[in-house]
């Protein structure tokens, strides 16, 4: 019963909102917003939606292979609407399941980042001295690399140091770490701006005064105070977290082709271009655009919309 | 002056506070420059007897609100000692014995705009002392006490449900005293609380710290600039002067009978409406900076009676009509008592 009230109350409280009502102005947000949730609902729901599963080698024919999407070509078929690869895998089907990875990478390795971005952060404007010159050093050092790069450099040396099969288990982990650990920075970075301005504010002195521990101080009254700024740079970093493994698996050190991401369609595809069947890596490439197209629109959004100074 | 016989509830001795403001030492050792040090707080004694309201005045940057802040250990003071109720705040002790000293001291702020969490409910920012030092027995009582210190500064248990940013400055600088209530204190340091109001609300603020003070025998440290809000509070007040304390006395003494040429220029501040067409020192100059205080007595470059003593030697605090005040030229009888018509007034 109260729960109901309070959910109800939120809602309106919602409704009610600027943010809401800046969104409702922004035909282009709505529909950035309406592209995101459709690509994502796909790509969760591929197992149920899905008209094949394209990693069931007993489903697979060759015969059913390199068929053309149906609308353009000879001998496209209903079965198979954006065509097949040369293995007769349903493209749209991996498409499917391979936007689920991508954006499974891209939620997993940015809330990797975000965990040790904001605890760097906060640990680093709270602390202050020493312990901040440190981590900040090392965050200046990390920026002046890119961050593909960093990520290859991660993922290289786990390669060095287990055996090709293992790597392939774990390639999805090592694919979220390498990217997580090459975006704290800014997250870092943000946090520590905004603690240095709440930590001096006198509802936290307050706390000191009550002799509260600095941890409960940190995350019970500065943690929810900068979490604003956290947000849209997570939103527009899940973007790029999708564009950065896409790139690792298309130059063949991200996912395994038994495990194809979007990155890893476009490279299969990419393969058998120059023969003419285009189809295999412009899908999924189209995806990969949309998909971060329209994050990237709504993290701009959200920012514009959380800036006071912009309303 | 606290009666010979009891002891003070807060005693501080000696007390400084110095902020190291240097640049970086790459800049300092490239262009060769010395540490800069502000001596925010340079010395003072300070006895607070139980009961009292003891104010703190003073232009800005005299270090008023440094000292509320030393008191209530937001900062470490550089020398010197804080006792409260005969407990040496330096130092150091087990957890729990520490929060039991805290609890018995709190602390009203400035501005009610950021003293209070705007994340928080009213309800949770009052509870978080009592749930900090445990001294709720279960939710029930939890939610009993919140109810009866938000009905104690005239709002109503039902606020607790509201956010911050839904109340007025004087009603969250209420939230803010309900809160320093919360852990059932001894002792309060208010750092200028009212300062940020409304005229109108600073008497409401005012009667409502007195009336709390009389039902619950609160000791205030009263940190303000408006020696109006201190004349109406005040048993006692102390006069502030670039980290230094220049004068104390009982508020009647201070405001009819005031000795430091400092507390003088600050009095004649005071717009008075009975036109008395007394000749008015205007306060001459600015504060000086307390990163290169002047030699000897700091009032000195302003002091309309100062000699080369004053510019080589530093006053010391002597005994007067009940409290201390720091002053050659009252020391050697070179300045003579006025009669001020303040207090006749008030």
């Amino acid at each position: 019963m109260a729960a109901t009230e309070a959910v109800s109350g939120w809602l309106r409280r919602a409704a009610d909102s600027d943010v809401w009502w800046s969104f409702k102005r922004s035909p282009l947000t709505v529909s950035a917003a309406i592209v995101s949730f459709l690509i994502v609902a796909a790509a969760f729901l591929s197992p149920i939606l899905a008209p094949h599963t394209p990693f069931d080698p007993a489903t697979l024919s060759l015969l059913d292979g390199l068929k053309p999407p149906v609308l353009v070509g000879e001998g496209g078929e209903w079965r198979f609407p954006l065509g097949t690869d040369e293995q007769g895998r349903d493209v749209l089907s991996s498409i499917m399941y391979g936007t689920r990875l991508s954006l499974l990478v891209g939620f997993a390795s940015v809330v990797v980042a975000m965990v040790l971005g904001i605890g760097l952060g906060l640990v680093s404007g709270y602390v202050g001295g020493t312990l901040d010159a440190i981590i900040m050093r090392v965050a200046d050092v990390q920026l002046t690399f890119p961050a593909i790069l960093v990520a290859l450099l991660i993922d290289g040396v786990v390669r060095g140091l287990i055996s090709v099969q293992r790597h392939d288990e774990i390639a999805i982990y090592v694919i979220v770490g390498a990217i997580g650990l090459s975006f704290w920075v800014q997250y870092a970075r943000t946090v520590r701006g905004s603690v240095l301005v709440e930590k001096n504010k006198e509802y936290v002195q307050a706390a000191r005064v009550i002799g509260l521990a600095p941890v409960l101080i940190m995350l019970r009254h500065v943690l929810p105070n900068v979490m604003g700024p956290v947000l849209v740079i997570a939103t527009i970093n899940l973007g790029l977290a999708v564009i950065t493994e896409a790139t690792l698996s298309f130059l063949g050190v991200g996912l395994p082709s038994t495990q194809p991401s979007l990155g890893t369609l476009i490279r299969l595809g990419n393969e058998v271009l120059q023969s003419g069947e285009w189809w295999i890596t412009v899908f999924p490439g189209v995806t990969l655009a949309l998909l971060v197209l329209a994050v990237n629109l709504l993290g701009d959004w959200l920012r514009d919309a959380l800036n006071p100074k912009l309303r | 002056m606290p009666d010979g016989g009891t002891l003070p509830l807060v005693r501080l001795s000696a007390l400084k506070r110095h902020f190291d403001v240097s640049p970086p030492w790459l800049v300092r050792a490239l262009e060769g420059k010395p540490r800069q040090i502000v001596q925010a707080v340079d010395g003072i004694d300070i006895e607070i007897a139980k009961g009292e309201t003891f104010s703190l005045v003073g232009e800005s940057g005299c270090g008023k609100s440094t000292v509320a802040r030393l008191v209530v250990g937001l900062y470490p003071p550089t020398a010197g000692k804080i006792e409260f109720d005969g407990n040496d705040m330096s130092q150091s002790r087990g957890r729990a014995e520490m929060a039991a000293l805290r609890r018995r001291m709190q602390m009203i702020f400035q501005d009610p705009f950021a003293s209070l969490n705007p994340r928080w409910r009213v309800f949770d920012i009052v509870a978080e002392p009592i749930r900090a030092f445990g001294l709720a027995k279960d939710a029930a009582d939890l939610e009993q006490r919140v109810g009866d210190l938000l009905r104690q500064v005239r709002l109503t248990p039902a606020d607790g449900r509201k956010f911050p940013h839904e109340f007025s400055g004087g009603q969250r600088q209420r939230i803010s005293i309900a809160r320093a209530l919360a852990s059932q204190p001894e002792f309060l340091v208010c750092d200028e609380p009212t300062s940020a109001l409304d005229v109108s609300v600073q008497a409401q603020i005012l009667n409502l710290m007195m009336d709390l003070q009389r039902r619950f025998g609160l000791t205030y440290l009263f940190i303000s600039h408006n020696l109006a809000v201190v004349f109406h509070i005040s048993t006692r007040v102390g006069v502030m002067y670039l980290g230094r304390l220049v004068e104390v006395a009982p508020t009647d003494t201070l405001f009819r009978r005031p000795k430091h040429p400092y507390t003088r220029m600050l009095l004649d501040t005071i717009p008075d409406l009975d036109m008395t067409g007394r000749q008015r020192a205007p306060v001459a100059g600015e504060v000086p900076s307390p990163i290169d205080p002047p030699t000897g007595c700091a009032f000195h470059p302003r002091c309309p009676f100062a000699n080369e003593r004053c510019s080589r030697e530093r006053p010391k605090p002597v005994e007067s009509e009940g409290g201390t005040v720091a002053c050659h030229a009252i020391e050697e009888g070179r300045l003579p008592v006025e009669e001020r018509s303040y207090a006749v007034r008030g």
